[in-house]
């Protein structure tokens, strides 16, 4: 079981490395839409400090969305899946290993960009720990629940619309609550009850998730 | 290890509305291989990807010793003894050639660096160890995934088009292959447009007779 595991995150590493174009997307995507806002709007920093938080989660949610849709496809159009859903190894293990590793090269890059857009955003220091808190605990959920999606809509022609579409609704409490711990945090008030809701939402989507991803994939395998 | 024997009971097989087949009713045994023939579109890979379980059909069952297939512990037992490969032969290409089939074996049965050196080699890939997946001809992709027949395969075969873009040569050691692998208790369902008339111990179910 062990074994499985350390191979496929080897072997998505390996995947992942050899074309470094498409880990490099939603990064670009994130800086770009970012470093925009400040030319749109204003360089006003007190204008631009209430954006901030909104500006960042927003980037952050598109980019990761932007990146899951072509998770599985790749494995679905070769054949692979296909292997994956006939091994004698759990998928639902398969898939958490897959969505881990898509976080770890997309996520969690975000995360440690994202103070750096922050200070562009004139965010003052003190706050962006909780930045890097909030996405911390909110892109793993972002990425579970869109790989879901990404699950269900893996055998359909140009299913990237119906994958926002069907996503976005289950990002809302995430967006919510990411933005609104830190807009305490510039308040100064406590944003631990955010955080801890957000944790929630992690532990919930890490144990119910992949069973429904694993589910997506059968079905499209299926069809 | 010897496969147990596969009933296959009344099957309906349906693509869009369209029936592709009904009824379909056969039995196999340990040591036989199986060509399932027909023309485009008569349903050849939907009976293979059912008889995989990965596919389930409108109607009817498949019995694997005894236990269908479509659930429980005869879907365990099913798919420890089986080795499906699809039209699609999951090869990565930006993979080598022995990454692929590491990984591949890894869903099985692991196999060691030099078991798959050798089994590179008996489908004629030596040298391609360590090359790109997507800079080998197709054929030689197709021979990549048809190396995991040299290594510790299950009993049963389910082979959808493995003939493709190989040529001659390759041809004959690979029905050589499946041969062997009959004569040694294995169990090898396939389809192709090639014919198979000079293999003697080939049965060949045609779905435009049975439709």
């Amino acid at each position: 079981m062990r074994r499985i595991v350390w191979l496929l995150f080897c072997r998505e590493w390996r995947l992942a490395w050899r074309r470094p174009g498409d880990l490099l997307n939603p990064l670009v995507f994130f800086a770009i839409v970012i470093s925009l806002f400040p030319l749109a709007v204003g360089p006003e920093p007190s204008m631009l400090r209430i954006m901030a938080p909104g500006v960042i989660w927003v980037a952050a949610l598109l980019a990761t969305l932007l990146s899951l849709d072509g998770l599985f496809r790749s494995d679905y159009e070769d054949g692979s899946l296909e292997q994956w859903v006939l091994s004698a190894h759990p998928l639902t293990l398969m898939v958490l290993v897959k969505v881990a590793h898509h976080w770890l090269v997309s996520g969690l890059a975000l995360v440690i960009l994202a103070p750096l857009f922050g200070l562009m955003l004139a965010l003052p220091p003190q706050v962006l720990p909780v930045l890097c808190l909030t996405l911390l605990l909110g892109t793993p959920v972002l990425s579970l629940l869109g790989a879901v999606g990404a699950a269900l809509t893996v055998g359909l022609k140009g299913g990237g619309l119906l994958l926002a579409l069907l996503i976005m609704p289950l990002y809302i409490p995430v967006l919510i609550l990411g933005t609104g711990a830190m807009d305490a945090a510039l308040q100064g008030l406590p944003v631990m009850g955010y955080a801890l809701w957000l944790g929630c939402l992690a532990v919930l989507a890490l144990s119910l998730a992949p069973l429904a991803i694993a589910a997506g994939l059968r079905i499209g395998v299926s069809e | 290890m010897k496969p147990q024997p596969i009933q296959v009971e009344r099957l309906t097989c349906e693509r869009d509305h369209r029936e592709l087949f009904a009824g379909l009713s056969f039995e196999l045994a340990a040591g036989e291989v199986l060509q399932v023939a027909g023309p485009n579109g008569s349903g050849k890979t939907s009976l293979l990807r059912i008889l995989a379980g990965l596919m389930p059909p409108v109607a009817g069952d498949i019995r694997y010793a005894g236990e269908s297939i479509l659930s429980g512990r005869g879907r365990e037992r099913w798919r420890q003894d089986l080795l499906y490969i699809g039209h699609a032969p999951a090869i990565k290409g930006s993979l080598t050639a022995e990454e692929n089939l590491a990984w591949l074996c890894a869903l099985g049965t692991p196999a060691s660096r030099e078991q798959i050196w050798a089994a590179l080699a008996q489908v004629g890939l030596k040298g391609f160890e360590d090359v790109l997946c997507h800079n080998l001809s197709a054929g030689q992709q197709r021979r990549v995934a048809l190396a995991r027949l040299y290594l510790q395969p299950p009993p049963v075969w389910i082979l959808d088009e493995p003939f493709t873009a190989i040529d001659k040569a390759g041809v004959a050691a690979l029905e050589q292959h499946v041969l062997a692998h009959a004569a040694a208790g294995g169990l090898v369902v396939l389809t192709t447009h090639h014919s198979l008339d000079h293999l003697d111990a080939v049965r060949c179910l045609d779905l435009q007779q049975v439709a």
